[in-house]
């Protein structure tokens, strides 16, 4: 066993010099290079787009690479200073947006600006694996209302920003975590019908305007030029791209404009309605790789905090990418949130790339001498 | 103690957690099985409708307007034209918020809310994404401006028309019309299909009774559009056939002539050629600028048009109904000649009444005094009430239907207008049944000098004329100079009859005495005609003619019908001069002066009906008349009258 491991350090050894985990950068630059493909016939053969984009991936790459060479453990030491500076960057972004009177997310830092959810995304697993790092484990219900609560305080944050789409991510890579502790199924049961349950009482005391937003939110059909639009056309575009597609560059939905945002949200049309099927099931099939190898990398994981974490975000990668998807075909409510590695658009990718980055640390700065 | 529990815990932590990375693992294959059946779904069952969809979206039919036909007088003048202008038109579907997109224009050009207000009533009529205009008249300056802020503006587009455009002002609102906007009423009847395109329909005249020439067919272009509505790429065209070209039978000239013959007395003129039934000239004044009405008229002005006590909309040539006056006399004549009621030597002695034996009313004569020994000649010629009285009397009423009736009164000519009024030719039975009461012999009085209720419009007078200038018969007037001329029920009386009573109406025109010395004044022609007065008030319209016994406030209407020459006749005309006694001779004057001065310019020479019968008696009329008229002064007719007429037809 000892052996073989020490072959296999030995056949990798010039990547793990540079922490760098090669089957899942392989799934990262097959996905990105589809990304890439897509992006240039949603953004109508667009040089210029596709430049920035290649820019902003180059970037990405060194953060993924810097986050990469970060050992764990100090990943571990920093966590809750991380959160909490996280916590007061939203705070911040709140007490702006209630003096400018207006929806804020971007904290302007002089330099450039950026998105302090966008941190949350990391740093809520990251905290929420670190409370249970030396906790028992399945979990405590008291430890899980505290860990529940440092989940739920940048959820509500976020939300309140308003951004539901990274707000819903947040939720999931915490609830990620308590699941992957150990939570007990009867208990998220319990919560969810809990939920389920109050649901005609809350409708009670809403709000007509509200309820119309609810259900138009969860039926979009019934706002034809509202969201619904955005739904109607991009079914179309899927559903006219048959089993092949209609050729690389030769969608119509997307080049007449008919597709909204089919550069960024929306951007899985443009693949359904090229590629066809057959496109859609490949682009599954290669997030499905990327979602195995972090599973995997989180299994091998010698610790609990890496352990969580790393299953957290793998988790969540998926959820991310499923709940894009099922929403541009219609099965989901529309939120905002991009297809990850392909979308057109900045913060998100450079977040993800750092995930990946983490997750390779994790994977490489392994003590493979413990057992 | 703390790192025990640790290890201790170590293994069933690990456990737990692998057991929970496999179960997520599970659900998600399930999970991205579910997409993939999602997908499967849309791209698989449902491809066809989508693919569909997808066409509908991409690909749009472009109906394209044909070129509305254009109209021209009888020589070719110009009169209704199609001019270029730009519209703005707007996509309802394409434009995000409508109401803060209109105010963001409203910036750069200039919309009015009474723009607004018939934009939103044709975008509730039509359907979502077609274009439907905001503004209908660009200035250039505003289709720059619109061209540089474009971008900013998706789903709105300046759009190239053609417009139709009336190049006389108001000399032929009467006869042309006008086209306007296509309302809801209208959308209900028409050819969808035909008219997806076209935005204006004839409202009324020429331009509402030809619409089906004049419109075309509608062409088609297949395009590919973005989702702004832009087309990117076309396919496929079928262009349009644009509409006929229509040539009238009026003299545009001629038209002028008696517009300004008319000057500012409301009234109307009637030109018929007598041997085709072409009409020469048709005018009804005051009149209006049918481009008004193309670009789509104020509420206000309409009710400054509408409300004007003038009545400049309505078309007193065709509808507006008067009493026939004297003009009525030579009809009543012909019919007394031909059933042998009279002859002309004829005479009776007026002494400026008439008196029925069985009652005690006086019927005036309009001259006190009377016309002494008055012969059929020198009735129509001083206009006698009092022979007429008597010879109604004699006749009775329904001889006096009778006789009008044939020539053509009482029911509308056909001609190719709408809005065309019947007129009114009075009977017992129309008596009783809108009056309820029943006739008396002083309503046949009456109606022997053409008062009472008895109704005609300018146009059935001068229908009536050119078919008393044919010698009986007639050809339905008409506007289309394409037209074949309609013969019309002839009236069939002997060739003497009618020689009597148009000789008689030369002396109208000739005669020291004839009430028609101001039209005959210097005319280079020889002419008849006839005169009237109109006792009774305004014009009235058809559903009134029951009002007919209202006050007398109004001053007299001038009437006067009259054709030239007296043989191979070119022109019958009618007018009738609201509230200006006198002026009807002097309008028809000018009208036929002109005509005579200039005709070969325009109007073709061909008489099929009389020209073989006209040169052997055109000598005679002038030695009939006197020989006619001195029966009457020297009382001793019969030996001259009946020797003269068989003199002349010899």
């Amino acid at each position: 066993m000892q052996l073989s491991k020490q072959k296999i350090m030995g056949y990798r050894n010039l990547w793990q010099r540079f922490h760098i985990d090669l089957p899942l950068l392989l799934g990262i630059l097959m996905l990105t290079f589809a990304g890439l493909l897509i992006l240039f016939s949603a953004a109508n053969q667009n040089f210029h787009m596709v430049e920035k984009q290649l820019l902003r991936l180059a970037l990405a790459t060194v953060v993924m690479l810097v986050f990469a060479q970060v050992p764990p453990r100090i990943y571990y030491k920093y966590t809750p200073w991380i959160y909490t500076a996280g916590i007061t960057m939203l705070l911040t972004v709140l007490a702006i947006g209630v003096i400018s009177k207006g929806a804020q997310r971007w904290l302007n830092l002089g330099l450039f600006r950026f998105q302090p959810s966008e941190i949350m995304k990391i740093a809520v697993p990251m905290m929420i694996a670190y409370y249970f790092k030396d906790r028992h484990l399945p979990p405590k219900f008291a430890h899980i209302i505290a860990a529940s609560a440092l989940i739920l305080l940048p959820t509500f944050l976020i939300a309140k920003q308003p951004d539901l789409g990274t707000s819903l991510i947040i939720l999931t890579s915490g609830v990620c975590v308590l699941l992957l502790a150990g939570l007990n199924w009867r208990l998220l049961v319990g919560v969810i019908t809990l939920c389920i349950a109050s649901t005609p009482v809350v409708w009670h005391f809403m709000h007509d305007y509200q309820r119309q937003r609810v259900l138009t939110f969860l039926k979009p059909e019934r706002d034809p030029l509202g969201t619904g639009y955005h739904i109607i056309q991009s079914k179309i575009a899927i559903g006219s791209g048959g089993i092949f597609g209609k050729g690389w560059l030769h969608g119509t939905q997307s080049h007449l404009n008919f597709l909204p945002a089919h550069a960024t949200d929306f951007i899985f049309a443009v693949c359904g309605e090229e590629f066809g099927l057959i496109g859609g099931i490949v682009l599954l099939m290669i997030y499905l790789y990327i979602v195995a190898r972090c599973l995997y990398i989180s299994s091998q994981a010698q610790d609990t905090y890496t352990r969580l974490l790393a299953g957290s975000l793998s988790l969540t990668f998926f959820v991310s990418f499923f709940v894009n998807i099922g929403m541009v075909t219609g099965i989901l409510p529309v939120v905002g949130l991009p297809l990850p590695l392909i979308s057109y658009g900045g913060t998100s990718i450079v977040t993800l790339f750092a995930t990946f980055g983490m997750l390779m640390a994790i994977h490489t700065h392994r003590n493979l001498h413990t057992t | 103690m703390r790192k025990r529990l640790t290890l201790k815990n170590h293994q069933h932590e690990v456990s737990l957690f692998q057991r929970r990375i496999v179960l997520a693992a599970i659900g998600m294959i399930i999970l991205t099985i579910l997409l993939i059946l999602r997908l499967f779904q849309l791209q698989i069952a449902e491809h066809k409708t989508y693919t569909t969809l997808s066409q509908q979206n991409r690909l749009e039919v472009v109906p394209i307007a044909p070129t509305r036909g254009l109209i021209y007088d009888r020589n070719g003048v110009l009169l209704a034209e199609n001019i270029p202008v730009y519209s703005l038109d707007v996509v309802p579907a394409r434009v995000k918020h409508l109401k803060q997109t209109i105010h963001r224009l409203q910036k750069i050009i200039s919309i009015s809310p009474r723009d607004i207000k018939s934009f939103t009533k044709l975008a509730k009529q039509h359907r979502h994404f077609t274009a439907i205009p905001l503004k209908i008249h660009l200035t250039d300056a505003e289709v720059a401006k619109f061209a540089v802020n474009e971008y900013r503006f998706p789903g709105i587009m300046v759009k190239a028309h053609l417009m139709r455009h009336y190049l006389q002002d108001d000399n032929l609102a009467h006869v042309l019309g006008y086209v306007g906007r296509i309302n809801a009423l209208e959308l209900q009847h028409l050819d969808l299909g035909n008219y997806s395109a076209t935005n204006f329909i004839g409202k009324t005249g020429i331009e509402k009774y030809y619409e089906n020439q004049l419109h075309g067919k509608v062409g088609y272009e297949e395009v590919e559009v973005d989702a702004t509505g832009r087309a990117i790429r076309t396919f496929g065209k079928v262009a349009p056939t644009p509409g006929n070209n229509l040539y009238l039978t009026i003299d545009s000239k001629l038209q002028q002539v008696a517009i300004k013959a008319l000057g500012d007395h409301l009234g109307a003129v009637v030109v018929i050629q007598p041997n085709t039934g072409e009409v020469l000239a048709l005018v009804s004044r005051p009149g209006f600028d049918p481009n008004q009405f193309v670009a789509g008229i104020s509420a206000k002005a309409y009710k400054t048009l509408r409300n004007s006590p003038d009545q400049p909309l309505y078309n007193r040539a065709i509808a507006g109904q008067y009493p026939f006056a004297s003009t009525v006399k030579p009809f009543i004549a012909l019919q007394a000649l031909a059933t042998h009621q009279i002859t002309p030597r004829s005479k009776i002695y007026d002494p400026g009444w008439y008196k029925l034996k069985t009652s005690t009313h006086t019927y005036h004569d309009w001259k006190r005094g009377g016309h002494g020994w008055v012969n059929l000649a020198k009735a129509i010629i001083v206009s006698c009430d009092t022979y007429f009285f008597a010879l109604a009397h004699q006749m009775g009423i329904k001889q006096i239907d009778l006789s009008l009736q044939q020539f053509g009164f009482g029911q509308p000519t056909q001609i190719d207008l709408d809005n065309e009024a019947t007129g009114l030719v009075p009977s017992p039975a129309w008596k009783l049944a809108a009056k309820g009461k029943s006739w008396f012999p002083g309503d046949t009085l009456n109606a022997g000098i053409g008062q009472g209720w008895m109704l005609a419009t300018p146009l059935q007078l001068a229908n009536a004329t050119a078919m008393l200038a044919n010698r009986g018969s007639g050809f339905q007037p008409h506007l289309l100079k394409s037209a074949q001329p309609q013969p019309e029920p002839q009236v069939n009386f002997p060739k003497t009859v009618w020689h009597t009573v148009i000789a008689a109406m030369y002396g109208v025109v000739v005669e020291p005495h004839g009430t028609g010395f101001r039209f005959g004044y210097h005319l280079p022609v020889k002419a008849a005609a006839k005169t009237g007065t109109g006792q009774v008030h305004s014009i009235q319209r058809r559903e009134r003619y029951d009002e007919s016994d209202i006050p007398l406030k109004l001053r007299d209407q001038s009437l006067i019908i009259a054709f030239a020459p007296l043989v191979d006749p070119q022109i019958a005309i009618a007018v009738v001069v609201e509230h200006s006694p006198h002026v009807a001779p002097v309008v028809a004057r000018k009208i036929v002066k002109y005509y005579f001065a200039h005709k070969h310019l325009s109007i073709t020479k061909n008489s099929p009906v009389i020209a073989s019968a006209a040169k052997q008696s055109r000598c005679a009329y002038q030695n009939n008349i006197s020989g006619l008229l001195r029966c009457a002064r020297n009382d001793k007719f019969n030996k001259f009258a009946s020797g003269s007429i068989s003199h002349a037809t010899k």
